[in-house]
């Protein structure tokens, strides 16, 4: 196979940008951009913090929530996707999502020109910058940076499908669905070449790649998939572990500081002030939740604090690059409002078994995050963005466009792959499986052991 | 010999224990059990408040001399009651045999300190 010749990197006249638009093509003396130290130092610890947020973070988040029988199986899950989904990225997911093709399919998808990585220089610059243009980083740090992100948007969903799926169907699944719904999606909105990108639609962490995407996969699995068989009619079960909920979702937000700051690709203002936001829409998100456990249910609990926190980043991760504080004291309010009702009221009366939120949560929080950057990204933060509030409607349509593009994609995409591994491997576990608990049926192990 | 048997709250266990010490009952063995009744214990999952029909309790159990029967009852009568429904039951059986494996002791005797 002939590769065509890649001009990234060193030419600084069609640099290919990460949801900036092309700066001014050529003007005079454009320094040739460089590793920076700073920069890179920065976003290997931030790359490290996102893969922190899968393992252990989501795993421990997800894993306190369910019946001691299962635990095994959520941790194990979380655990084989960092594994395969690295793999994968490396051999050629990174070049499908942030690669270049050509023919009509360059908009949608990356080609294969960076498959094994290949081309890409241990000295190479990323071609893929937000805030500086000169004083970049590694091209391999950036590959490494998103591969974490590919690694935790399936993991994602397994919170949707947990305590009723069999392991071969989920990992089968899992694997098909990087390949066909994250890497396409991320191409759209963070390649230079995606059709979302040049429509103008901002997400600067992945509040649509990530979040609506499989918050969207997920409903779609809960509702496929069908309920689980609990006992008595409940459709709740109390969670195994609260206190690994709690360590869980503390991770969450210590790994979000990377996911969020680390998505300027540098360590400068636009990083500080997307932490900033990161951590103020957290705070506001989990204290909003708690003060509705506390005046509905009388009772403020943990699981809802930690569940409000976790909502507020997913909602504040599309904006993180584009609001100031203010902006994100109300997002992180208000997302909470509309994750509650969703997860208390509006769950149980449609009755579908999201078991554990990942809808509720990641999806509704998504969706919120990337309407909210339409309508509050301030030009006071990049100055080549603004939002309805800061005069420009237009941003606001765009991120609908980008919403409902996703979720029509991923719902489609997870319906027919769905099928697919139901049809020929299975994929939903048994009712003896189920009931037997799945750590014992899947992994012949059993979480606590506690005779000795 | 009898057996007595009492299920009681978590919360009056230790109180319950003491008044058993003051008796003079001190060989016993409890365990913490799950059962359900009256009493309801309700609980809040993401803004929903359910009921999983299942309550905490400890489970007491030991054998006394039948001198001791009346005031191992009235001793966890007393400490375990709170007027609120959930408050527990006490169990009364007949005990055929007790004997105690490092001296070989029968009956009665095997029930106390010998000092």
């Amino acid at each position: 196979m002939v590769l065509p010749v890649l001009t990234f990197a060193q030419d600084t006249t069609a640099v290919v940008a990460k949801a900036v638009e092309a700066i001014v093509p050529a003007v005079a003396a454009t320094p040739e951009p460089f590793i920076s130290a700073g920069n890179t130092a920065w976003m290997i610890v931030a790359t490290a913090l996102v893969m922190l947020m899968t393992i252990p973070g989501l795993a421990l988040f997800y894993g306190g929530l369910v019946r001691s029988k299962n635990i095994l199986n959520v941790l194990m899950q979380c655990f084989i996707l960092t594994a395969v989904i690295s793999l994968e990225w490396v051999v050629f997911g990174y070049s499908n999502a942030f690669g270049s093709s050509t023919g009509f399919l360059a908009p949608y998808i990356g080609g294969f020109d960076w498959a094994f990585l290949n081309g890409i220089g241990i000295n190479d610059v990323s071609p893929y910058y937000i805030s500086q243009a000169t004083e970049r980083i590694p091209h391999l740090v950036f590959v490494l940076f998103q591969c974490m992100f590919a690694v935790i948007t399936p993991a994602l969903i397994i919170g949707a499908f947990a305590e009723r799926i069999k392991f071969r169907g989920f990992l089968i699944f899992s694997v098909l669905w990087a390949i066909f719904v994250y890497n396409p999606v991320a191409h759209w909105v963070w390649s230079g070449d995606g059709w979302l990108f040049k429509l103008g639609a901002l997400d600067f962490a992945g509040g649509t790649v990530v979040h609506i995407n499989a918050g969207i996969a997920a409903l779609v699995m809960a509702v496929m998939l069908g309920k689980r068989k609990l006992p008595n009619g409940q459709h709740i079960t109390p969670p195994n572990n609260i206190p690994f909920v709690v360590i869980g979702a503390a991770l969450l937000w210590f790994g979000w500081f990377g996911f969020n700051a680390g998505s300027g690709l540098a360590a400068d203002g636009l990083a500080a002030s997307a932490f900033l936001v990161t951590h103020i829409a957290a705070a506001s998100a989990a204290l909003s939740w708690a003060l509705l456990d506390w005046i509905i249910n009388k009772k403020p609990t943990v699981v809802g604090i930690s569940t409000g926190a976790v909502a507020g980043l997913v909602a504040i991760t599309p904006a993180a690059g584009f609001v100031g504080v203010g902006s994100a004291i109300i997002i992180g309010l208000l997302v909470s409002v509309f994750c509650f009702f969703m997860v208390s009221v509006v769950k149980g009366k449609l009755g579908y078994d999201d078991s554990l939120d990942a809808f509720g949560v990641h999806g509704i929080g998504g969706i919120w995050g990337a309407i909210a950057t339409g309508l509050f990204a301030s030009p006071l933060i990049q100055s080549a963005y603004s939002g309805a509030f800061a005069g420009n409607s237009k941003q606001l349509g765009i991120q609908l466009i980008a919403i409902v593009a996703t979720i029509i994609y991923s719902g489609v995409l997870t319906v027919i792959l769905f099928k697919i591994v139901e049809k020929t491997l299975g994929i939903r576990a048994t009712d003896e499986e189920e009931t037997a608990g799945l750590d014992i049926t899947q992994h012949n192990e059993i979480a606590y052991n506690e005779s000795e | 010999m009898k057996k007595i048997e009492a299920i009681v709250r978590k919360s009056k266990f230790e109180i319950v224990r003491k008044a058993l010490h003051e008796a003079d009952i001190d060989f016993l063995s409890w365990w913490e059990v799950k059962g359900q009744g009256t009493a309801k214990q309700g609980l809040i999952f993401r803004g929903v408040a359910y009921d999983v029909n299942t309550i905490d309790r400890v489970f007491i159990s030991f054998v006394v001399r039948d001198i001791n029967v009346e005031k191992s009852i009235t001793a966890i009568l007393k400490s375990a009651y709170t007027g609120e429904s959930g408050d527990g039951r006490v169990f009364v059986t007949q005990i055929d045999q007790s004997i105690r494996i490092r001296t070989g002791d029968h009956g009665d005797e095997s029930l106390y300190d010998k000092k």
